[in-house]
């Protein structure tokens, strides 16, 4: 009995001394991003890896934003003053980000509510046809998803990434399973009560499904902000990229600006990792929920 | 990619059987009043649809739409050049089994699934297991940390992992040599016999996130009364593990082998900004891009880049399915 207890003991602590050297090695590059972005140039071509900064400059990120410029924004034809297009980019992703963020939650909470609790003719064929796209790889309608948004004349602009990430079915799933619990009872009521069903459904219904909500808003956001492979496709002009698209531009154009490249990882990398650190609390809810479900 | 276990496919069937059940019983409710049958059917078929509408717009619009175009142009020789389509049947499949690039895409493309998925799931299995009883604050730390490369994006993760390979200034060369394992700088990512290991690598690192976070919870919903009953019975922890927690966890277990197939199936990010398919890395996805946007020769082909996309889902749901078949045989 003692020896196998002492030997879950060590079990135990190996195991937890692996782990720890484990999150290091995850942690590294993240931390090479960061360093390398303040690091100055004799630091990033030292044969021998410098562990920490000699010293921390920003020549890095005045170089990445020296090297192009565009205008702050541009709606209707009004020109924002001209700052580096690291800036624009960033504008862009967010923008990118939020709009295809609100426009998934709002439609996916409208037809996972109805598919949950409307018994509508077509139901189980509509379903039938969501689960079957999701299981198909996204990347391949891209080719025909590229003429159609020439054909709309969309190409070139945020909108042809925004579209079809709100097209994705995977919210309207996600939001069918937690509506699932909410008591026919209740929506029963409030129709006996005279409540028109948008009432109904602003109401009653999405303050039940909220954590649901919360947990698509932050994975809608993080992929958008991350999905490179549409970006590539459906943005040309420098003035349009996302951040994650410039700085593959310039990593094309450039592989010898390591300095520079870090610096633009950085503006890439760090606003998505505090957004996701600060929605974390959404995240574990959604997971814990979805499991339950699932 | 979403974290839940949301079992795409079995997670369907006993969801669909539950909605039947309970259309089953609002079938009979309807029964008993049959007056207010048809009007409250017709109230449903139109609230119905114009609560799906919004969503409706979209899905078909950019998913279902674009899917057919690409089934309907992968048996047509559609290209950039010429505006005039013209139906050749099965032609380009045909010649995909006889061009030498995709089958070495291929080749790669399954390397990486047939290395990457096993070694995903059978690392955050142990990981979540080594994790999951830990406490709350550490076990989202842990959770956390693994899950950030994910969270960082493709762009960062490749720029700095490219640094980290580079042949003169990167840190993977450093390392080695200080520790006397090799005299001359690697040339990691310019050479075919190292090329392809890197990326998958990479791929690993930004892969095991999402599964650890599932089995994490997986985990925690083990039946607990059958773990202890059988600790009581003298059961030791392997055979806990393997007899009680792991059939518990098979949805869990199949769904992350489906998502992680399709995921390194779609490894492209890698490919395009570290070896533009070169050093023996070309995958299929890379070749789809390749053969419809890049400016080359063949360039714009978009009806044979087509079929190639119909050829990845193909394969795809075929992996997909016999991993169904493995999961429900045991």
């Amino acid at each position: 009995m003692k020896t196998i207890s002492g030997q879950n003991k060590a079990y135990k602590v190996l195991s937890i001394v692996i782990l720890v050297v484990l999150a290091i090695l995850f942690l590294f590059p993240l931390y090479w991003i960061v360093t390398g972005a303040f690091k100055p140039a004799t630091d990033i071509y030292a044969t021998k890896p410098v562990w920490t900064p000699s010293e921390w400059v920003s020549t890095n990120f005045e170089n990445l934003f020296n090297r192009r410029s565009a205008p702050l924004f541009e709606i209707f034809g009004l020109q924002g003053p001209t700052v580096p297009a690291a800036f624009r980019w960033l504008i862009n992703t967010v923008f990118m980000a939020v709009v295809a963020m609100i426009l998934t939650c709002i439609t996916a909470a409208m037809a996972g509510y109805a598919l949950a609790k409307k018994r509508f003719r077509g139901r189980a064929i509509l379903f039938g046809l969501i689960v079957c796209a999701m299981a198909l790889p996204k990347q391949v309608i891209l080719i025909p998803l590229l003429r159609e948004m020439s054909d709309l004349h969309l190409y070139d602009t945020l909108w042809a990434v925004i579209f079809p990430t709100v097209g994705w079915p995977f919210g309207v799933f996600l939001m069918k399973q937690f509506s699932e619990s909410i008591p026919g009872e209740i929506l029963e009521a409030a129709r006996v009560d005279g409540s028109s069903e948008l009432r109904t459904f602003a109401t009653i219904v999405v303050p039940m499904i909220k954590p649901g909500i919360g947990a698509l808003a932050i994975f809608t956001f993080i992929n958008s902000w991350n999905d490179y492979f549409m970006q590539l496709i459906m943005l040309s002009s420098g003035s349009n990229f996302t951040i994650s698209l410039g700085i593959a531009t310039l990593q094309a154009e450039t592989t010898i600006d390591m300095g520079m490249l870090m610096a633009g990882a950085a503006l890439a990398a760090i606003p998505i990792i505090v957004v996701f650190l600060v929605f974390q609390k959404y995240f574990t809810q959604g997971i814990t929920m979805g499991a339950v479900k699932g | 990619m979403c974290p839940f276990p949301v079992h795409s496919g079995e997670g369907a069937p006993p969801y669909s059987e539950n909605s039947m059940i309970r259309e089953g019983c609002s079938g009979l409710a309807k029964q008993n009043q049959p007056a207010m049958g048809r009007a409250l059917q017709r109230r449903e078929n139109i609230n119905g649809y114009l609560f799906m509408l919004p969503s409706l717009v979209f899905f078909v619009g950019f998913v279902i739409i674009p899917m057919f175009i690409c089934i309907f142009n992968s048996l047509t020789d559609a290209n950039m050049r010429d505006s005039a389509v013209h139906f050749i049947g099965l032609n380009n499949f045909v010649n995909l089994w006889q061009d030498k690039t995709f089958l070495e895409a291929l080749k790669n493309t399954f390397i990486i699934v047939v290395v990457s998925v096993p070694t995903v799931c059978a690392f955050s299995l142990w990981v979540a297991s080594a994790i999951y009883k830990l406490k709350g604050p550490v076990l989202s730390t842990f959770r956390c940390i693994f899950y950030l490369p994910v969270v960082t994006g493709s762009v960062a993760v490749t720029v700095v992992w490219k640094w980290m390979y580079d042949n003169y200034t990167g840190i993977f060369n450093a390392v080695l040599k200080g520790a006397g394992l090799i005299d001359k700088n690697i040339n990691f990512l310019g050479d075919s016999r190292f090329a392809l290991w890197c990326i998958i690598l990479i791929l690993f690192t930004t892969s095991v996130g999402q599964p650890i976070v599932l089995y994490v919870s997986a985990l925690g919903n083990v039946d607990q009364s059958l773990v202890e009953a059988s600790r009581v019975d003298g059961a030791t922890g392997l055979q806990v593990f393997w007899r009680i927690k792991w059939p518990q966890m098979m949805p869990t277990t199949l769904y992350i082998l489906v998502i992680t197939t399709i995921n390194s199936f779609q490894c492209f990010a890698l490919i395009q900004l570290l070896t533009q398919g070169g050093s023996g890395t070309n995958t299929v996805m890379y070749y789809i891009y390749y053969t419809a946007f890049k400016l080359t020769e063949q360039s714009g082909h978009f009806g044979y880049a087509n079929a190639m996309g119909v050829m990845l889902a193909v394969f795809i749901a075929i992996l997909s399915a016999v991993q169904f078949r493995l999961a429900k045989e045991k």
